[in-house]
């Protein structure tokens, strides 16, 4: 083998592929969202003094230009950014002077809790409503299971999460969320409850998706050779129903997860603010009213962080869940 | 007198909804110890028969009248505990496609002992069995096969798998669809003969279902031939290859080609193609393609009538040579 033949084998595997294809990912993405940004109107002296900005002399918006770095060439921006991006404090929030890296350390734990608890509730609900489902296509429980399938995909998080909202503080008077945010490690019960509602919102956007992946890769295997087979030799219906359909069923499954999971960072926005959680949501929210452009490329990045590594990791659990991905 | 040790009599199938005929009162036994090939074009219900016996009609198809009466039990009418307990160990099933009738995502090994664990309890000698039967049916290094996947495997070795995992229990009946019909032709004998050196060996009764009349030949006791939906003929083998009596019959071996025949003659063929078994009607489901049809071969339908050793549905049958 010569050299050439070599290297390029090597440029050409899997793995290497792979990895150069996250990092080419995430180079398009920080572009994309730092010019995203420069196209919304206002920039971030309009974000901190708002109408006040127009008593601002020419000297002193000059000024504010080089405290918040935007006199630079987009270039230059870029550059400084990708420089305290990768050096590891992600630049700093002008607002409270704190280092974007510390504000996330506090922030990402807040979201992964809750998108893990969404996806949790969403995959037990998603799979027992699907199987309920599917054990008699057609009829009435088939109906009822689809019907909450499709409300569940139908209504959006927002109407949800404030209906959730306005039943329990007015009527029943009860909203753990009204108090300080606790973290899990400070007061687990507290947190729970207060990541319960917020959770159950999530939860259920993705059951919807996972429910009709379940139901429809169910009734698919049903008709397998294999299962058959499984009758035929006598192995009882509850096991062939595990072991054999459901398991068999996975893939789809696991594929539709990791989606939703993925897109669950996003609903964390929308759902984190409307029950005051301090999360990734919360932050990136706030940033953008105030114009705060390495807060939220830095916020989004970390998101986009996430949603690769989900990718990886939806791809090792296929291979445990199907031998027949070669490793 | 022995008792057959399967029966089946007037033996219907069809539709759920919109009830279409697919098998039309079928009847036929089999004795301990004994083997029967069920031969037949595709569509002519042979499949379906053999599936009834198990309870693994496909969905929307079912039992639409008459018995089937194994070892005096009527499993038309068994409820599903009993049936569960029968498959798999009185009665096992080998499949057409190898390829697919096997769990892509379990161990060789699990699969195996899972027809144990469904009608014993697991305990230590349970591997040991398994390893055991796998052997037996000539799988090369058992201890790793019981830990592959059955990508690992061809389709030949995954059919000897499959006829490990319906012996392992010693059923009474095995059930054979076709088990060599996915697999090239130097397989296809290896397969044969293991089945015919185990049917031997345990003095098992079997069900060969096939199209290929030159498969069963060396295989089974007694044949059945099927034709859209209807058995029109049953006998020895001897019987039924040296002197058929129904056209169809008659058709299906000439049809073979012969290796001694030097003549260079084209194979003769049967005009015509075969009837959907729900549009028959009262009718002799051959007539419009038989030689010998007159006018009361549409008139009624023919009775099988015979012996054990021989019997015709036919107005006309061929005649002894």
């Amino acid at each position: 083998m010569s050299f050439g033949e070599r290297t390029s084998r090597i440029l050409l595997s899997t793995p290497v592929l792979r990895i150069g294809s996250i990092f080419t990912t995430l180079f398009g993405i920080s572009i994309f969202v730092f010019l995203v940004l420069r196209v919304i109107p206002g920039d971030s002296i309009v974000g901190a003094f708002g109408i006040e900005t127009g008593v601002l002399t020419p000297e002193q918006i000059a000024q504010l230009k080089i405290y918040y770095g935007i006199d630079k060439s987009l270039p230059m921006q870029y550059l400084s950014w990708m420089q305290s991006f990768l050096t590891g404090n992600m630049g700093y929030s002008y607002s409270t002077g704190i280092s974007i890296a510390s504000l996330t350390a506090k922030a990402l734990p807040v979201t992964i809790e809750l998108a893990l608890i969404g996806t949790i509730l969403g995959v037990v609900m998603g799979i027992a409503v699907g199987t309920f489902s599917a054990r008699k296509p057609g009829s009435i429980r088939d109906f009822a299971g689809q019907l909450f399938g499709l409300m569940a995909l139908a209504v959006p998080g927002f109407v949800l999460s404030t209906t959730i909202v306005t039943i329990m503080a007015n009527k029943f008077h009860y909203f753990p969320n009204g108090y300080e945010f606790v973290r899990l490690w400070e007061d687990p019960w507290m947190n729970l409850q207060q990541m319960m509602f917020p959770g159950l919102v999530l939860g259920i956007a993705v059951a919807a998706p996972v429910m009709r992946t379940t139901r429809s890769a169910l009734l698919e295997t049903v008709d397998k050779d294999f299962v058959r087979t499984a009758i035929g030799k006598g192995v009882s219906p509850r096991k062939v129903q595990t072991r054999h359909i459901l398991r068999n069923s996975l893939i789809p499954i696991v594929t539709m997860t990791g989606i939703q999971f993925g897109y669950l960072l996003g609903g964390a926005v929308i759902v984190e603010n409307i029950f005051s959680l301090p999360g990734m949501g919360r932050q990136v929210l706030y940033a953008i009213t105030r114009r705060e452009y390495a807060t939220v490329q830095s916020s989004v990045m970390v998101f986009a962080i996430l949603f690769i590594a989900i990718n990886v990791i939806t791809d090792l659990i296929y291979r445990k869940v199907d031998p027949r991905i070669k490793k | 007198m022995i008792k057959p040790l399967l029966s089946v009599s007037g033996l219907g199938i069809s539709t759920v909804q919109d009830p279409r005929t697919l098998v039309n009162s079928v009847s036929f036994e089999i004795m301990p110890g004994e083997a029967v090939g069920v031969v037949g074009e595709s569509g002519s219900g042979k499949t379906l028969t053999a599936l009834s016996i198990l309870g693994l009609l496909p969905r929307g198809v079912a039992v639409a009248g008459g018995s089937i009466v194994f070892n005096g039990t009527d499993l038309t009418k068994a409820d599903p505990e009993t049936m569960r307990n029968l498959r798999g160990s009185d009665i096992s099933m080998v499949y057409q496609d190898p390829m697919t009738a096997l769990n892509p995502v379990m161990k060789l090994g699990r699969q195996l002992l899972e027809v144990i664990e469904s009608h014993e309890k697991l305990d230590n000698g349970s591997v040991a069995r398994v390893e055991a039967a796998l052997r037996e049916v000539g799988i090369p290094q058992v201890e790793r096969a019981m830990e592959s996947y059955p990508h690992e495997f061809s389709g030949g070795m995954r059919q000897r798998v499959m006829i490990a995992m319906a012996l392992l229990l010693s059923p009474k009946l095995l059930i054979a669809d076709e088990p060599t019909t996915a697999l090239d032709v130097t397989i296809q004998q290896q397969i044969l003969a293991l089945v015919s050196e185990q049917r031997r060996k345990r003095d098992m009764s079997m069900l060969w279902i096939t199209h290929d009349l030159g498969v069963v030949a060396n295989l089974v006791d007694r044949l059945i031939v099927m034709y859209a939906g209807n058995i029109v003929e049953a006998g020895t083998v001897q019987e039924i290859f040296t002197n058929p009596q129904h056209p169809y019959t008659h058709g299906l071996l000439s049809s073979l080609p012969s290796r001694t025949d030097k003549s260079r003659k084209r194979l003769t063929s049967i005009p015509g193609v075969p009837q959907k078994p729900w549009l028959v009607g009262n009718t002799c489901a051959f007539a419009p393609r038989c030689f010998k049809a007159t006018s009361e071969c549409t008139a009624s339908a023919p009775k099988l009538v015979g012996s054990l050793e021989k019997s015709v549905a036919c107005f006309h049958p061929m005649g002894d040579k």
